[in-house]
């Protein structure tokens, strides 16, 4: 069973409001976490800090038990990172999007795309243009990539948004298919999840009660 | 200590400790307190001494005669100028390597102190160039050489008051600074180049016979006199940051009541 | 995983956005040819005085077209997210600097370079000077892109600051320009320019090798901010 992601003890401290202290939690082969709290808890910081993007923090990161920072190179091959803004541009085809994003980690055919686009509904759209698409269209092209690369380690940043009902329960299963077969998941959402294994973690027990400390 | 002592453990974590005291904002506050008389007294008689002995003692210049004299205020200016200008590149790149809180602090203050002096050094550059060449403003080349550097300081500024954020505000303009001054080297080559293409009969010092003691050594003490004066101005800033941004901290409000 | 990490997409990516939204290559070649006309009606028609001041004014008119559009260098990534996925990607910071500076080049230095022989004889500069102008852009407008894209770097996302991105790189784009327009008046009088030449080239090299790094740096800086 891996230990993919560890945080030990992890304080994050923004234009100077602590937003959470001794956050301590692992992510395993197998897991889906969820990431809970109020708006403005510090789950974007979180992830931003996992992500290496924000550095001013205190506690310990790992991932596979070594420091993460030393280990990022390795972290980014095995991680698929879906934020909260699509990353697709309207200018291109949602098949131009999907080959951009995937082309750091493999070579996809066309075929692979096409089928990964017909799993999230858009079967037939690879030639058009993402402008003329849209918002839910643009962010299920890409959710696509969920069913487009083979990576082990997925932070899903409020993946619902813009997805209706049959997509929601589409991607709830592919998450749940996802862990099964051994990846390990961490996302945001407000949305109450319908998938078994969830383990929830709360920002808000991490807050200090009462005075900011300093 | 004795021998068995020295096991590595021991050694690496007082030097650690030490290496961090650096960083504590609270250390330098209490410390600096101490310091800064030591800064701005010998600062002044340093300055006033330099500037009296240069203005009114030290020989006339065999060329210029007196108009020369702004030469003790307006190469100390540009040297400090400079100077500043890498001390706050370094205390940009410690910020950025090891993620030192006061090293943030100094750099951030260097840069309005350090634009200060270029003004300086451009304003008496202009004095200096009117009973010497008839013009307040002339585009030799260490002129326009300091011209670009204040515009390289003031980049430095604007940046910083653009990003709200701090942490990052610090570590932006670490990197421009260090950007700035990779370039300065460069910059002064083409300048020096494109003056000589331009005005091959320019005057400058290196053209002089060497300079009697007696005229460069007041230069000295200003120039030594400006750097503890930096110091303590400097000091003093980062002293009112520590205050601003340490407010809540318990060390710091029993420090200002204790006053 | 794929030999160059997604390099090469995202330089086709780009071309291919640049090239769908014309206006990215367009405005900036306009822009050039405007300046230039701005200098007669502002100074004078004579075709003797023109000729005096056609080098400098080509070069500031090439500078400043490249400048305009290195705001959005890395804007329209930042803004949807793009940025911010690939620096989480197995591609490394500087390349992914290099592939924008690449695309920059192309899609506004390299039109400028083209078309600067129709400007520097409306300027009435002397043909003898022609081939040294485009080598000398060539030079010198890729150093711009990989210095700009610093400051680009450094500004992204920012609300605040008005024409903060200029303030920031004119300073570092002086020694192109004294090189540059050194060769271009050097060669129209007749005199050797290999020297200036060579100084752009080696500042092309310094930037080439150097501003890719500093470029990422500041990237991940910036998104720090975010």
């Amino acid at each position: 069973m891996t230990d993919y992601l560890s945080v030990e003890n992890l304080l994050i401290e923004r234009d100077d409001r602590l937003l959470f202290k001794d956050l301590t939690f692992t992510l395993s082969a197998g897991e889906v976490i969820q990431l809970v709290g109020r708006n403005g808890s510090g789950k974007t910081s979180l992830i931003r800090t996992l992500l290496g993007l924000m550095p001013d923090f205190e506690g310990d990161l790992l991932w596979k038990g070594e420091p993460l920072h030393q280990e990022r190179d390795d972290f980014f091959n095995h991680l698929l990172y879906l934020g909260h803004k699509p990353s697709i541009k309207s200018a291109l085809t949602a098949k131009e999007n999907l080959e951009w994003l995937v082309a750091p980690y493999t070579k996809v055919s066309d075929q692979a795309i096409e089928q990964a686009l017909s799993e999230v509904g858009l079967r037939g759209y690879e030639d058009v243009e993402c402008h003329s698409m849209s918002a839910g269209q643009n962010r299920r092209v890409a959710l696509a990539q969920l069913y487009l690369l083979d990576l082990p380690v997925w932070i899903l940043d409020e993946p619902f948004t813009a997805i209706d009902l049959a997509g929601v329960s589409q991607l709830e299963k592919r998450i749940s298919e996802h862990a099964a077969q051994g990846g390990a998941i961490i996302l945001t959402t407000h949305h109450v999840l319908d998938i078994d294994t969830v383990k929830r973690v709360n920002l808000d027990d991490f807050m200090p009660r009462g005075k900011h400390a300093s | 200590m004795s021998l068995s002592e020295t096991s590595a453990p021991g050694w690496k974590a007082r030097f650690k400790r030490w290496f961090h005291s650096w960083a504590s904002p609270k250390w330098f506050y209490e410390k600096s307190a101490r310091w800064l008389p030591w800064l701005s007294i010998p600062a002044v008689l340093l300055i006033l001494s330099g500037l009296v002995w240069g203005l009114f003692f030290a020989p006339q210049d065999y060329q210029q005669g007196n108009s020369f004299r702004i030469f003790y205020l307006h190469v100390p200016a540009a040297f400090l100028s400079q100077s500043i200008f890498m001390m706050m590149a370094i205390a940009g790149a410690i910020n950025l390597i090891w993620r030192i809180k006061l090293a943030d602090m100094a750099a951030k203050h260097c840069a309005p102190i350090g634009a200060s002096f270029a003004i300086l050094a451009l304003a008496t550059g202009a004095i200096w160039g009117k009973p010497t060449w008839g013009a307040w403003w002339v585009w030799d080349a260490r002129l326009t050489a300091m011209l670009i550097l204040l515009f390289l300081y003031l980049g430095v500024i604007a940046l910083y008051s653009a990003i709200d954020n701090r942490e990052t505000a610090g570590r932006s303009t670490a990197i421009l600074s260090l950007v700035g001054l990779v370039n300065i080297p460069i910059i002064k080559y083409s300048v020096d180049w494109w003056n000589t293409l331009h005005q091959p009969a320019t005057f400058t010092l290196t053209e002089k016979p060497a300079m009697p003691f007696e005229m460069w050594f007041p230069a000295l003490l200003v120039v030594l006199g400006f750097y503890l004066f930096f110091t303590w101005m400097l000091f003093k800033r980062m002293r009112a940051e520590v205050v601003e941004r340490e407010f809540k901290a318990k060390w710091l409000q029993k420090e200002l009541t204790q006053k | 995983m794929p030999a160059d990490l997604g390099f090469s997409a995202l330089l086709k990516r780009d071309l291919k956005l640049a090239f769908r939204q014309k206006s990215d290559i367009i405005n900036p070649l306009m822009f050039f040819v405007m300046v230039i006309t701005l200098f007669p009606l502002g100074i004078s028609p004579d075709p003797n005085e023109l000729a005096v001041i056609a080098p400098g004014v080509v070069w500031v008119a090439a500078l400043l077209a490249s400048m305009l559009s290195m705001e959005n260098m890395f804007r329209s990534d930042f803004d949807d997210g793009s940025l911010e996925r690939m620096l989480v990607s197995p591609l490394p910071g500087f390349l992914i600097a290099l592939a924008k500076v690449i695309t920059h080049f192309l899609v506004t230095g390299l039109p400028l370079v083209i078309i600067s022989p129709i400007l520097a004889y409306m300027l009435n500069m002397p043909s003898a000077g022609y081939g040294v102008m485009m080598l000398s852009l060539l030079l010198g407008l890729p150093t711009l892109s990989l210095v700009g894209a610093i400051g680009s770097a450094l500004t992204v996302g920012l609300k605040r600051g008005a024409l903060l991105l200029p303030l920031l790189v004119i300073p570092l784009f002086i020694p192109v320009l004294i090189f540059g327009t050194g060769a271009l008046q050097g060669v129209i009088m007749e005199q050797p320019v290999s020297g200036q030449l060579s100084v752009l080239a080696a500042l092309l090299l310094f930037s080439l090798a150097s501003a890719p790094f500093a470029c990422a740096a500041s990237l991940k800086v910036s998104m720090g901010n975010g």
